[in-house]
């Protein structure tokens, strides 16, 4: 589903314009931030009822694509701000908590899968690589 | 507002000067027919501009060659048959004023003028693809550039081990800048080059290491990001009060954080197992129960961990097939 498409359903303002043309795999809807860090995937949306710019770097650090913020709560200006930075999109709806996600999800939107959470493969490191000249670390 | 492609950008910035074919095949007004079907062919070209004193006078395309045929008129002159007052534009003209001709005209080729009339090439759709592609090839060869240069400081600098090492202060109770040190760290590790997806997860380990310092320190910490040549190692240090338990603290859900901190939406009891999760390795100490020290390693080979080394059995059933 587009984010256009999401902000209409939601009837949403956009506080904050990084491109709303994207496609968005699925949706997280916590005030939880660890929560989010641990299930939310990349380019996805959150859903929100915290304003304060920790929000805006938790997305950063997912990659989340978009922030909207529930129950028609405009975040401070500094959030606004550093979301214009970091080119986050926000939007605010009137609508509450319950009721975004319940018209996020009638319309096909799926919830971030919590069973393929990220995690860091344990163990040993492969061995040493012999000098290649790809552009990586 | 939709987000605008380079693409986009480049068919305003680009100009048909800079994309037309500047030696262009042209014929007299006194050159015969007979002499266009020729050049047609030997050219594979469907249309000649024509030229008389470097002023452009019209266009000889197929179609006028095959209403000649078919009027038995090969005999005449190019100027008896040509186009005239063909449809042109300026080389400063940009890209995109070629593209709207295209769909609007539907000629397959505009001659390419001056301010005084004076043909200075020719520009076909393909020109206009091939201008636009060598455009973008330019644009992602400087940013590769850029890349292998940032990239290669650990094959540059010659040593038994090189690493850098990124330090940040971080102050207990400084909610309004919590981020700013992971954010640095996530932006520094792109600019080298790490996989995109470690970069992820050492930006979310580093956050939470990060929260963890500002929320439940008294006299704030240090955050070091040390890079070496295939992985980075991120080390949390405090002042205290440190860690009673580790085992219960990493424990999901379990939590000191007092009610204002939750209000911010921390202190779920989430942070050190999220860190362990997105790490490679990890260690936790609290000697004396004093200070903490938190280390976490994230090998940057971009080892995929959805698909494992193959096992020894599964790599000899592959040589038997």
């Amino acid at each position: 589903m587009k984010l256009q498409q999401i902000i209409s359903i939601v009837d949403g303002q956009v506080l904050v314009d990084a491109g709303v043309d994207q496609e968005i795999p699925c949706a997280a809807a916590s005030d939880l931030m660890s929560d989010v860090l641990a299930f939310a995937e990349p380019y996805s949306i959150l859903l929100t009822g915290l304003c304060n710019p920790q929000v805006v770097r938790t997305a950063e650090m997912a990659d989340i694509a978009a922030i909207i913020f529930v129950r028609g709560k405009v975040p401070e200006a500094e959030t606004i701000a550093l979301a214009k930075e970091k080119g986050i999109t926000q939007v605010v709806t009137k609508a509450p908590m319950f009721e975004v996600c319940g018209r996020l999800y009638q319309a096909g939107l799926k919830s971030c899968d919590v069973s393929c959470r990220i995690t860091a493969p344990k163990g040993p490191p492969n061995p040493p690589e012999k000098p290649n000249h790809s552009p990586t670390l | 507002m939709t987000r605008i492609t380079r693409l986009q950008e480049l068919v305003y910035e680009v100009k048909v000067g800079e994309v037309m074919t500047r030696q262009v095949i042209h014929v007299t007004p006194q050159t015969p027919m007979s002499l266009i079907r020729k050049l047609l062919r030997e050219h594979r070209i469907s249309g000649i501009p024509v030229v008389q004193d470097g002023k452009l006078e019209g266009l000889i395309s197929i179609e006028d060659l095959i209403n000649a045929l078919a009027e038995s008129a090969m005999e005449a002159t190019v100027g008896e048959k040509m186009t005239r007052n063909p449809v042109t534009l300026r080389a400063d003209e940009p890209v995109v004023m070629a593209i709207n001709h295209f769909a609007t005209h539907g000629y397959g080729r505009f001659p390419v003028v001056d301010e005084d009339g004076r043909m200075v090439g020719i520009v076909t759709r393909g020109d206009i693809i091939e201008g636009l592609l060598k455009k973008l090839e330019v644009e992602y060869h400087e940013e590769e550039i850029r890349r292998y240069r940032v990239s290669h400081i650990f094959e540059d600098i010659i040593s038994d081990r090189t690493s850098i090492i990124l330090r940040y202060d971080i102050m207990a109770r400084d909610f309004k800048r919590g981020g700013e040190a992971s954010s640095n760290i996530k932006l520094v590790l792109t600019r080298l080059g790490a996989p995109l997806e470690v970069v992820r997860r050492a930006a979310i380990a580093a956050y939470e290491a990060e929260m963890n310092i500002i929320i439940h320190t008294t006299e704030g910490g240090e955050i070091k990001a040390e890079i070496q040549r295939g992985r980075l190692i991120l080390r949390a240090v405090d002042r205290g009060p440190g860690i009673p338990d580790i085992a219960r603290a990493m424990q999901p859900g379990f939590s000191t954080a007092t009610e204002w901190i939750r209000e911010l939406g921390f202190g779920a009891g989430m942070g050190l197992s999220n860190i362990q999760r997105c790490a490679n390795e990890m260690k936790l100490e609290s000697p004396e129960q004093k200070w903490t020290f938190l280390e976490a390693t994230f090998y940057l080979d971009g080892r995929n961990h959805e698909s494992p080394p193959a096992s020894e059995s599964e790599s000899e059933k592959t040589d038997a097939v």
